[in-house]
């Protein structure tokens, strides 16, 4: 017996994933990603069956562990934030070349309008990259069925499939019909591989392979054509053709209520399915791509000769070329009345986040701001990713950079050799141990002049407090890392140690070598979690 | 019928609570929901929002048109006025008058006070204040839940409370009480209002 449960599209997806027999998720967190591994981490039906749920150090780690479930034959899922996939390209591009053995299924969650992003990606680039097929579902009862789908495809053509979300899908909530646990699939026996030479990506075995994966890409492609995610469904006004991938199919319909009157070809299984794009082109002379992200098949079908077909859609301005769409510029788009709208109030003001207060972030930029604008304003902080990146904002404008994971470190020790000083580095736990640990290496064998500040707040703090990998055991790294234990110092970032907290800033930033300084004291929000236990 | 309810706050006051609430009503009934969400960097202390929608046909987009949302149900009187252009030509606001103050720039409440008085459709309320007198401090979105209830055509007070019952549960039945305490003293607030 079917039932209803109101779940996020990344719960539809972890969901989907435990009935199709997943014997283990991989993931480190990210918006709008996490809550696919919570969901596992929580659900009984984990828990019976032994699923692996614990998080991973960061997504390269995450991805290949699940490499490795996937050829010991078991069921994986691996999760991300669409930066994430950076992390892993390595892992996800060999993975291409081994292929899956268990079921592999990567779902990347992208953050078009960066809500809570540094950048936009779009993760569908890494599908048409590496040669893997990617699913890209528009509704969250098509996200559960889908996963399943997934699993069993990988499976059948032996090759990892990445499955792409943006932030509208994964998180937002509607009612998903799914079989009651008790009919979960199985889950698989440890079984090797078939082949398992292509396991081994020496070049030697690596260009068999490649050259069987590009064959293989053509077959992927036919699948494509034939999904049942994929439909091209007619219409009698041929003046437009439109193709909506993913969730922009819903912005379209919404715009119909009684059905659009336009041919549309809905994709949310790729490659690209040529064959049916051809077919909507035979049929109308202009089309409108709708993609959620970047206009990669937009660019790809205007090409670099003129087709004869007109095609409209982030490039030409018929959509915004940057953030996510909306049933509103869709409707633009589509050439549709809008409603008379009231305006916007002329008395609101921006409410940007902001630390929580009492936070030992605050604290830590307090102290630092007090040393390094009075007696070194020539200094910079370089930062990295996390709550504490809101350091950049009034009233502390503290640092003055945020990249990416780990940067901090990097980019204080490349400054430093350039002869800014001082150059700090301010990092959290979790970004610390997620990609900060190998820049430190680098740091102690030049014995750079550089002072890291690692915010310890014993917690992966902006993505809800999840477990951070280094937890107590931060020093002890350091000095493994060769710090001298000597410049390892530790506070508790609070108003009354700031005379504390000042001295020892200062006594690391005049020392002349690799200093860490932990600032430690656990992050409010779990604070009150574990309070209410 | 559908209803397209905007929910909006500040990170951390609990918009969410009323999003299960009315999200576990509307499935019991059977209706169509789809519930966008804001997670993430904004939950600290930023704008939060949440897109609700409710049809008794299937619902396309996760998002809410611009002049499509019937209802506005913000816990923060300048939160309500932020998504004006979210709202159809009937549609409603109801909203919390205690500001969350935490921009040096925040307007002057009078302005505020002003600008909401503008509206054809308004509930206002101190839902703070009720909270308290009901010795239920906590409940302050409750008691804006049972003030938009008697909105809200598409679910039934009563389905509403078997929700807060539902979701409440299992923090016993004295949590329960208070909440569905604080629906009521909303909903008897808001249809005093509108007679």
């Amino acid at each position: 017996m079917a039932r209803k449960k109101l779940l996020l599209g990344d719960e539809a997806l972890a969901l989907g994933a435990l009935h199709a027999g997943l014997s283990g998720v991989y993931a480190y967190p990210g918006t709008p990603s996490t809550e696919i591994t919570e969901f596992i981490q929580s659900y009984p039906l984990a828990a019976e069956r032994g699923v692996h749920r614990v998080w991973s150090a960061n997504e390269k780690t995450a991805m290949e562990e699940a490499l490795g479930m996937s050829f010991a034959g078991k069921r994986t899922l691996v999760c991300m934030k669409h930066v994430g996939m950076n992390v892993c390209a390595d892992p996800f591009m060999g993975s291409a070349t081994t292929g899956a053995n268990g079921g592999l299924v990567v779902a990347a969650c992208d953050d078009p309008s960066m809500h809570s992003s540094q950048n936009e990606q779009d993760s569908r680039f890494w599908g048409t990259f590496a040669l893997v097929p990617v699913f890209e579902p528009s509704s969250q009862q098509e996200t559960y069925e889908m996963v399943r789908h997934a699993f069993d495809y990988s499976e059948k053509r032996g090759i990892p499939v990445l499955m792409r979300l943006t932030t509208r899908m994964a998180h937002s909530r509607a009612a998903v019909e799914c079989i009651p646990d008790e009919e979960a699939a199985p889950q698989n026996g440890m079984k090797l591989p078939a082949n398992e030479r292509q396991w081994c990506t020496l070049p030697a075995n690596a260009r068999v392979r490649y050259a069987q994966l590009v064959k293989e890409y053509a077959v992927f492609e036919q699948d494509a054509v034939e999904s049942p995610f994929n439909r091209l469904v007619d219409g009698p006004d041929k003046s437009l053709g439109i193709i909506a991938c993913g969730i922009a199919y819903n912005y379209l319909m919404e715009n119909y209520p009684d059905g659009c009157p336009h041919p549309v070809l809905k994709i949310s299984q790729y490659p690209f399915p040529k064959k049916l794009i051809l077919k909507l082109a035979s049929m109308c002379k202009t089309i409108l791509v709708i993609e959620e992200g970047q206009p990669l098949l937009e660019e790809r079908m205007k090409g670099v000769f003129d087709t004869g077909i007109t095609v409209k859609g982030r490039l030409d301005g018929s959509l915004p070329r940057t953030g996510e769409l909306s049933p509103d510029c869709v409707r633009e788009a589509l050439g549709l009345p809008s409603p008379g709208l009231n305006a916007p109030s002329g008395v609101v003001v921006p409410r940007p986040p902001a630390l929580c207060k009492g936070c030992g972030h605050r604290d830590l930029f307090t102290a630092l701001n007090a040393v390094m604008k009075k007696d070194y304003p020539q200094g910079r902080a370089f930062s990295d990713i996390g709550c504490y990146t809101l350091g950049w904002l009034p009233p502390f404008e503290a640092i003055q950079t945020c990249v990416e994971m780990g940067a901090s470190i990097t980019m204080a020790q490349g400054a430093a050799f350039s002869g800014l000083w001082p150059a700090v580095a301010v990092i959290g736990d979790s970004t610390f141990t997620h990609s900060g640990m190998t820049g430190l290496l680098d740091a102690v064998n030049e014995k750079a002049d550089i002072t890291v500040c690692i915010s310890d707040n014993l917690t992966t703090g902006m993505t809800g407090g999840q477990d951070s990998a280094g937890t107590g055991r931060l020093e002890a790294i350091c000095e493994a890392l060769g710090v001298d234990p000597a410049h390892i110092r530790t506070f508790e970032p609070l108003p009354a140690n700031y005379p504390e907290m000042e001295r020892i800033l200062r006594e690391e930033i005049e020392y002349h070598g690799v200093s860490v300084i932990i600032s430690r004291r656990e992050c409010l929000q779990t604070l009150k979690r574990h309070l209410k236990k | 019928m559908k209803q397209d309810i905007i929910l909006a706050g500040v990170g951390g006051q609990g918009i969410l609570s009323i999003a299960t609430v009315i999200g576990s009503a509307a499935l019991e009934q059977g209706l169509f929901i789809k519930q966008a969400e804001v997670h993430g960097m904004s939950q600290r202390g930023g704008d939060v929002q949440s897109h609700l929608r409710l049809s008794d046909s299937p619902i396309h987009s996760d998002l809410i048109s611009r002049g499509g949302a019937d209802l506005i149900v913000s816990l923060e009187p300048v939160e309500a006025l932020r998504y004006l252009p979210f709202l159809s030509g009937e549609g409603w606001i109801v909203t919390n008058t205690v500001p969350f103050v935490n921009v040096p720039n925040y307007p002057a409440m009078d302005s505020v006070l002003a600008e909401l008085g503008k509206l054809p459709r308004v509930i206002s309320l101190d839902a703070d204040t009720t909270a308290k007198e009901i010795l239920s401090p906590r409940s302050a979105n409750m008691v804006l839940l049972g003030a938009a209830a008697s909105v809200i055509g598409i679910l039934e007070p009563e389905k509403l409370r078997e929700g807060i019952r539902r979701v409440f549960g299992r923090k016993g039945d004295a949590v329960v009480e208070a909440n569905i305490k604080a629906f009521d003293a909303g909903l008897s607030l808001s249809q005093n209002r509108q007679k």
